[in-house]
């Protein structure tokens, strides 16, 4: 995730250009270790243990990530299992005619960007909020308990969440188990398409807000508390030091995960979804990647799901480039640097 | 604290807090000189009553939210079926108490098998997932190496750009891994963040030690396993756990890859159970869904089944809590 900033602090111990740093220095060419004067076969033979050992790695990569990259040649084709990849016949761009035509799955491209939109206002700043909150409690004792109570459930499974919700907010659950208690008329939660979208930002700030507190005070605990007392012998009341020194403090890490977020805004928990799809129905609740499983794997139109999965996955990969691009403008690191 | 008043050379020598606090007896302490709490700094103002209640609530609400669900769901899985058909539902104020559910659940059938399965995978997974990272990312750490940039790519794109689901499930199923565990493990075996993650720790520990064993004679094999993992046992053990929490709670793949249900994993399980109602084909726990009374009757059932998925997460959160937070993402954030 914050693949930048994890490699950033290597600059010095990695002289050599670094891909995943950038450049990690600032001259344009450094120095280059004479590394490259050594015949090619002196360096394969001293560097093949490390051969060797990426070896694994780079096969299961390159059999489950990159061979179906390949597999999506069938985007262009008519796909058939008795026939195969090699043998199907070549149907030009006529899948992805088909997609872009196909109300369905514009429906489902609707959804998702309502379900990024709405959670990007509604559970995006929360965390940012209770990180504040929690930053300006004074005991550790207190601030560390409600982070461990707060985080704990990011490391449960979405069938687990879903279910817990479902105990709580559904037809049969604790809420309405209550309501009917007291005589009044109880509703479900997790079956009304109408308060869909308020339900899964709920299940997500449930789950997940503690992962983005962590962060954010991670990104707070470098602020030195000099800053704050300088600012308090300033004249600047509480307010104005949040402002002034807290907020940029967090300013880096927010931009970092607005950016990771908005590339990823054709990806929307989909565990999450699929698990509901058919409690509140498609009409909310399909989503682009939940419309590819079900017309490929479900309906075995493998072309028509395998080209609409090719565009949501090139969209989104333009997405990711251009949020960072976007970063690099407004002077932040982005992601990664240098394209 | 200057030491002007005389009260302070009358109190007794200034010791740490922490030392004074363990004194047997200790002496009546002098007045303090500033109220509130002792770890606001001088120059921060003091919190208005209204503010700091305000304060408090907001974070026992956000403590609430996340403990509650979980008190009622333990609870109610260590309730009588009875308790949960006079409360209607979910038990909140602990009434009678049994082992019942647990002692069905264990006691082979579905759900017993379901676990097997889980810790099964979990563990084979993790292992395999951990030993490929740590070597390639062992195995990328020196830049200059051969091949190191390109190899490094191959790593890289993954994280841009996925191939998709169906051609993913399409090569699995060629593959002839349907119904098979393999499918659940390999596919996802090798995660490029992980990889990059323990790269960069790796990369951040002093060279001149690495540089002297390899003086000395010691290949890399050697310097990978008596000196790099040594020393970044914390990291490794952190990216097993992200490795194994995943396992342990997958379960769209083995939606996707296991159509048998006799091999499913306990997440599938619980989907199936718990969050749709189904009762479950043979072993124990058919016929704990009563037609008359409806599903409730199961309830206790169902929330045993819950917390067994719950549990290996608790047994290992302590640990993520003290290296995962403080280590890792911190050193990452940090920079």
């Amino acid at each position: 995730m914050a693949l930048d900033a994890l490699t950033r602090r290597r600059g010095t111990s990695a002289p050599a250009p670094d891909p995943v740093t950038g450049a990690g220095g600032t001259a344009p060419a450094p120095a280059r270790p004479p590394v490259r004067k050594i015949p090619l076969r002196t360096r394969l033979k001293r560097d093949r243990s490390l051969l060797l050992m990426v070896l694994p790695a780079v096969v299961l990569l390159v059999v489950f990530a990159y061979v179906p990259m390949l597999g999506n040649v069938i985007a262009w084709q008519q796909y058939s299992p008795y026939t195969g990849f090699l043998h199907s016949p070549y149907a030009g761009w006529a899948n992805f005619e088909r997609v872009f035509t196909n109300p369905l799955f514009l429906d489902a491209v609707g959804n998702t960007l309502v379900i990024t939109a709405f959670q990007l206002l509604f559970f995006f700043p929360i965390p940012i909020l209770l990180a504040l909150l929690l930053n300006s409690v004074l005991s550790p004792r207190v601030r560390t308990t409600i982070q461990s109570i707060v985080y704990l459930p990011h490391f449960f499974s979405w069938v687990l969440v879903v279910t817990i919700f479902q105990q709580i907010f559904g037809g049969a659950g604790l809420i309405n188990q209550t309501l009917r208690d007291h005589g009044l008329s109880g509703f479900d939660m997790m079956t009304n398409p109408d308060t869909f979208l308020v339900l899964i930002t709920m299940q997500s700030v449930w789950k997940d807000a503690g992962w983005g507190i962590i962060i954010f005070l991670a990104a707070l605990s470098t602020v030195s508390p000099e800053h704050y007392e300088a600012a308090a012998v300033d004249g600047a009341n509480r307010w104005r030091r949040m402002w002034h020194v807290t907020l940029p403090a967090m300013r880096p890490v927010i931009i970092l995960l607005l950016i990771l977020r908005l590339g990823d805004s054709l990806t929307v928990g989909f565990e999450q979804l699929i698990l509901q799809r058919a409690a509140v129905g498609v009409d909310v609740a399909e989503v682009i990647d939940t419309y590819v499983y079900y017309q490929g794997v479900v309906y075995a139109d493998w072309s028509f799901a395998a080209a609409a999965g090719l565009v949501k996955g090139v969209v989104s990969l333009v997405l990711v480039l251009g949020a960072n691009k976007l970063a690099h403008v407004f002077g932040e690191a982005g992601v990664y640097k240098r394209a | 604290m200057s030491g002007q008043s005389p009260e302070i050379t009358a109190a007794p020598p200034v010791l740490p807090a922490a030392a004074v606090g363990t004194t047997p007896d200790r002496p009546t302490p002098a007045p303090r000189r500033r109220r509130g709490s002792k770890h606001r700094p001088v120059w921060e103002e003091r919190p208005s009553p209204v503010g700091l209640a305000l304060k408090g609530l907001v974070l026992t609400l956000v403590a609430l939210a996340v403990l509650f669900p979980l008190w009622t769901v333990v609870l109610t899985s260590f309730s009588t079926q009875a308790e949960t058909l006079r409360v209607g539902g979910l038990v909140t104020v602990p009434g009678e108490l049994t082992l019942n559910a647990y002692r069905q659940i264990l006691s082979g059938g579905v759900v017993s098998r379901a676990a097997l399965v889980s810790v099964g995978i979990t563990a084979v997974g993790t292992v395999i997932s951990t030993v490929v990272s740590v070597l390639a990312a062992y195995g990328l750490s020196r830049p200059g190496s051969v091949l190191h940039r390109p190899i490094l790519f191959v790593f890289l794109i993954t994280m841009f750009f996925g191939a998709g689901l169906i051609p993913t499930y399409l090569l699995v199923s060629s593959l002839g891994l349907i119904n098979s565990y393999w499918s659940l493990i390999l596919p996802g075996a090798v995660s490029a963040f992980n990889v990059l993650i323990l790269r960069s720790f790796f990369m951040g520990i002093d060279q001149s030690i690495l540089d002297a064993a390899r003086i000395d004679g010691a290949g890399d094999w050697r310097v990978l396993g008596r000196i790099v993992l040594p020393m970044s046992k914390a990291a490794v053990a952190v990216v097993a756990l992200f490795y194994g929490v995943g396992y342990w709670n997958a379960f769209f793949n083995a939606m996707l890859y296991i159509n048998d249900n006799a091999k499913w994993p306990l997440q599938l399980v619980l989907r199936s159970y718990v969050l749709q109602g189904v009762s479950l084909p043979g072993g124990g726990t058919t016929g704990q869904v009563d037609a008359a009374t409806g599903v409730v009757s199961g309830l206790p059932i169902q929330m045993a089944v819950m917390v067994l998925a719950i549990v290996p997460i608790l047994l290992v959160y302590p640990f993520v809590q003290r290296h995962f937070t403080k280590g890792v993402i911190f050193g990452a954030i940090k920079g």
